[in-house]
């Protein structure tokens, strides 16, 4: 016979009272043992911790590592450790400190706004610890101080050290900065590495080498009094003191060229932009230049909130890296690669011809695809679609090829995804096609891909925009005929300690190979065209150049005309203008390096981007060529 | 004769005291050791916040909000409690799984769920729904449960305990699961089952060992060993017991503890506050705080027998004995007698969520234990 539980609720009761009576016995049991534990330890054992609180104690003092130190392709330093001075006030040591104070802000070595922090700093301190009242001290300031020292008692100069960037601005879009470590740094890092560490890198090479910058921490004991003063350690009878030495960082070598990039960056002027160059057979970075720039040494020795809020308001953004960051059609230099792709895909031969009337129609439209010459180029071959950068001519390459067959071509290249460079932050940009569309748009009705949005793609533009970097690494595909690298800016790491240095081998990718490799060529002789040619876009910049320039103009549209208008330079607002492009490699034959230049509202390629590139390759090529072996 | 006038006039007042609290569901006993505690606990936070005033104030902000919270859920009548409880678990359990999933995309330990202007802890509210839950479950079922039964409550344990150790938040997750398996034992869980699962859980030990993170791992071997790491794990025990145990009978005195202000105590607000006091306030301080712990818990088991349903018994005991294992495991980490455990000590360390989850149990005990005058079983 089966039995039937029924709820007793009497039974539960007592069941309940007997269980909580129990663990109300247990509760006490324990706590109890709590209470056990408390006798021995505070009366039994008292004498001996007595001793051990009241005695000489052992603190840990944490000893940071040298951050490595990072030097350019010719050993010049881009980033090293150098002492810098901070003024200490112990206020135990100070007679007055209220008169302290005054003389202080009299000699300029402190600012009257400062003092209720510094009060406060000073409140929280204990007596004899020397607080760091001023930071950043310039060599005026030591000598001011060093003239009244007499009258500053307790007031002393201490030395840290600290990041600093012997070359300033230049260069700092690649190399970064270091500043004071926040909480959202400590996220990324393990805390306890960095007890004694006062900065850890923000952006660029800082930042993303920043484990191996960084290097171990280590730690000394000290003896402290029961106040927490450190002391000299008694002979016999204490205790041995750990030391555990810190081990410094590795160091950097760069495949960055600091002359270059000053020049580069010279070149530039006042103009907003960026300015990549780079050697085709290695994926090395020699320029990697973003204007306007800033000075990392404000960073490094600890910013001041008036200098940081006059760089982020700035409107020209100074600290925006334009090189991996910003985006920006394409323009006419894509010209090339898609002639390429046209040879590629067989819808094209470079012989055939196209009248250019100054405009270009699809089958069943009226509008009218202006190109940039109003009265047209007339007949013109593929070279000379090129040479003279006739928009008809691609127009309706473009058009014949269609939007998904220009995706995956350039894709090939390098477009819409990021290079792969091994600083932070690099953007993708965008390379349109059919998929895209429909993903980066809601409704249906954007979601559908027109031919005519094809048409303007043929010329750069439209939805397709692409990084400078990513420029100057689909161009190099052009100067190898082939074969392709990761951009990269450390060529090799160095161990500090037994300063052997280990190559980071360049990473290749994928070399590109065409069905019919004579297409290399007609494509590069179109671009040495551009730079020689009777009605080449880019003569002017390359007029006396010892080595041959392979390059292509381009005039980005930031703003769109109207059918019927005319585009007046000088009505349009500076910030409407056209952007500036260039993309060359030289010398043509055997190229030894690619450039790519943007100048934000530049006006023309050809008269404002060009130039500049033209400064890269003299500086590179004409003096006395560079000791390295050309591969 | 004044005297008898004044006596009785302050009678009066009792009564009239007795008569608010009745009506308000609140235990005056209870009240007043909780106050007590609090005060002590703020009274000890002062000195161990080293004069961080802004430290101290926002404590007392979140102790009002806890008083507050203890306050409204004493009003929330048992059966509303109670029809609750299945949606405050469901709810909790989606939480932990949103914030594990959260967890997963920020990479790292994630236990917030950040609502605007306020963040909040889901593994905290489980602390309630869990043993809550657990007598849902037992509550209308013939008691001592079956072992399909029992095997069903140690599944609604296990899920969010689970999903909290995984944090990895193992204090947390010790509490959850104290809480529930509280609720079983309550229920009258035969000794022989509670003895097999407790040699169960003795043999699985060393595969807990297997499952646990390294630095939980090097934590056991520190409490066996604290000199083997004197500069990690091993700091915080031996730096606790040096000013435990140089406080002596008396302490050094409030605000004098050498090791609390010159800061060789590590986290002397928050977990190691016992210390603190044992240093300061001494022997005597530490065992008046015991006792009041062992006064709030004896009171709790009281009211727990005192409520007339099993759904009411079985919380209100969890509620009671759960505050005992967080004694129990703070106090015994700080003196060396278990690993450490990020376990508050209740009612004083620094920190807002724990505080809060505490008095909304007492609320919740307070409002179980007035049903008895409401509703007649």
């Amino acid at each position: 016979m089966r039995r039937v539980k029924v709820k007793d609720l009497l039974r539960e009761q007592r069941t309940f009272q007997l269980r909580a009576i129990i663990a109300g016995v247990v509760v006490a049991v324990l706590l109890g043992a709590v209470a056990g534990r408390l006798l021995w330890l505070q009366v039994v054992r008292h004498g001996f911790y007595m001793e051990l609180s009241q005695g000489n104690r052992v603190r840990i003092e944490p000893l940071p590592p040298d951050r490595g130190i990072i030097y350019d392709r010719m050993g010049r330093v881009l980033a090293e450790n150098t002492p810098a001075y901070q003024l200490t006030m112990t206020r135990e040591q100070v007679p007055d400190l209220e008169a302290t104070f005054a003389r202080l802000v009299r000699f300029g070595l402190l600012e009257a706004g400062d003092l209720p922090r510094v009060r406060q700093l000073l409140a929280t301190r204990r007596m004899f610890e020397a607080v760091p009242v001023r930071l950043r001290l310039t060599d005026e300031d030591i000598g001011r101080y060093a003239v009244h020292r007499h009258e500053l008692p307790g007031v002393e100069l201490a030395t840290r050290m600290a990041r600093h960037y012997p070359y300033g601005p230049v260069g700092v879009h690649a190399l970064g900065y270091v500043g004071s470590i926040s909480e959202d740094d400590l996220k990324r890092v393990d805390p306890s590495e960095y007890f004694g560490t006062a900065a850890i890198g923000k952006t660029g090479l800082e930042r993303s080498y920043e484990s191996m910058l960084h290097g171990t921490g280590g730690f000394r004991e000290v003896l402290v009094n029961a106040e927490g003063r450190s002391v000299e350690s008694l002979a016999g009878g204490q205790p041995d003191l750990r030391v555990q030495r810190p081990v410094a960082g590795g160091d950097l070598e760069l495949s960055l060229d600091i002359e270059l990039q000053r020049v580069a960056e010279e070149a530039m002027g006042e103009q907003r932009g960026a300015v990549i160059a780079l050697d085709p057979w290695s994926g090395d970075v020699l320029v990697l230049a973003s204007t306007p720039t800033f000075d990392p040494n404000k960073f490094a020795r600890g910013i001041s909130i008036v200098d940081y809020r006059e760089l982020t308001m700035d409107p020209d953004e100074p600290l925006y890296n334009r090189a991996l960051r910003g985006t920006y059609p394409p323009g006419s230099t894509i010209k090339p690669l898609m002639a390429l792709a046209g040879l590629e895909a067989g819808v094209v031969e470079p012989s055939d011809t196209r009248f250019c009337p100054g405009f270009f129609m699809l089958p069943n439209s009226r509008h009218r695809y202006r190109d940039w010459k109003r009265e047209g180029h007339g007949t013109v071959d593929m070279k000379e679609a090129v040479m003279t950068s006739c928009d008809v001519y691609f127009y309706g390459l473009a058009a014949t090829l269609g939007i998904d067959r220009i995706h995956d071509s350039m894709s090939r290249m390098g477009f819409g995804k990021p290079t792969g460079i091994d600083i932070e932050g690099e953007r993708s940009g965008i390379m349109p096609s059919t998929a895209w569309k429909k993903s980066a748009f809601k409704t249906r009705e954007t979601q559908v891909w027109f031919p005519g949005e094809t048409v303007i793609v043929g010329i750069g533009q439209g939805y397709w925009t692409a990084t400078p970097l990513q420029l100057a690494h689909a161009t190099a595909v052009l100067a190898t005929r082939g074969p392709h690298f990761k951009p990269r800016l450390v060529r090799a790491v160095r161990d500090p300690t037994t300063r052997e240095s280990t190559p980071r081998p360049s990473e290749p990718l994928p070399t590109i190979e065409l069905k019919e490799p004579g297409s290399w060529q007609v494509i590069v002789d179109a671009m040495v065209a551009v730079t020689t040619g009777p009605r080449g876009t880019a003569v002017r910049a390359a007029r006396g150049a010892t080595y041959s320039i392979a390059g292509k103009t381009g005039t980005a549209q930031v703003f769109s005309v109207g059918q019927q208008e005319k585009y007046d330079e000088a009505t349009i607002a500076e910030r409407l203008r056209d952007h500036a492009l260039f993309v060359a490699f030289a010398p043509a034959e055997q190229p030894r390096l690619v450039v790519a230049v943007l100048v934000e509202n530049g006006g023309h390629g050809s008269s404002v981007a060009a130039p500049i590139a033209r400064a890269v390759f003299d500086a590179f090529l004409a003096p006395a060529p560079p000791a390295e072996p050309v591969p | 004769m004044s005297a008898p006038l004044i006596e009785s006039r302050s009678r009066r007042t009792v009564t009239q005291g007795s008569r608010l609290l009745k009506a308000l569901h609140l235990d005056g006993p209870m009240l007043v050791l909780l106050a007590v505690t609090a005060g002590f606990g703020l009274l000890v936070l002062y000195s161990a916040a080293g004069g961080h005033t802004a430290l101290w104030t926002r404590q007392v902000a979140r102790l009002g909000l806890a008083i507050l919270a203890m306050l409204v859920l004493a009003q929330v009548p048992a059966r509303f409690l109670r029809m609750l409880t299945p949606l405050a678990y469901v709810a909790g359990v989606a939480l932990l799984v949103l914030v594990a999933g959260l967890g997963e995309i920020g990479k790292g330990a994630q236990r917030w769920l950040d609502i605007g202007f306020i963040r909040f802890q889901p593994s905290e509210l489980m602390k309630l729904a869990v043993p809550m839950m657990c007598a849902w479950y037992l509550h209308d079922r013939p008691l001592p449960a079956s072992l399909p039964q029992t095997l069903a409550v140690l599944a609604i344990v296990a899920l969010p305990a689970g999903l909290i150790a995984e944090q990895p938040d193992l204090g947390t997750a010790l509490l959850v699961a104290a809480a529930g398996l509280l609720v079983i034992l309550l229920a009258g869980l035969p000794w022989p089952w509670v003895f097999a699962g407790a040699g169960l859980a003795a043999a699985a030990a060393p595969l807990a060992w297997f499952f646990m993170h390294d630095y939980q791992r090097q934590r056991v071997l520190t409490l066996l060993d604290p000199q083997s790491d004197p500069l990690g794990a091993g700091y915080h025990i031996i730096q606790s017991q040096i000013a435990i145990g140089s406080g002596g009978i008396f302490g050094k005195g409030w605000m004098n503890g050498s090791q609390a202000q010159l800061e060789f105590l590590p986290e002397r607000s928050t977990d190691f506050i016992f210390a603190v006091i044992g240093e300061e306030l001494g022997l005597l301080g530490q065992l008046f705080l015991i006792g009041l712990y062992l006064a709030i818990i004896g009171r709790a088991l009281f009211l727990a027998n005192e409520c007339k349903d099993t759904f009411g018994r079985l919380v209100a005991g969890s509620i009671a004995l759960t505050f005992f294992v967080y004694v129990f495991v703070n106090t015994g980490m700080v003196t060396g007698l278990l690993p450490v455990v990020g376990v508050p000590l209740p009612l004083v360390s620094y920190g807002g969520t724990s505080m809060v989850t505490l008095l909304a149990g007492f609320g919740i005990l307070m409002s179980l234990r007035s049903q008895r005058k409401l509703v007649r079983t």
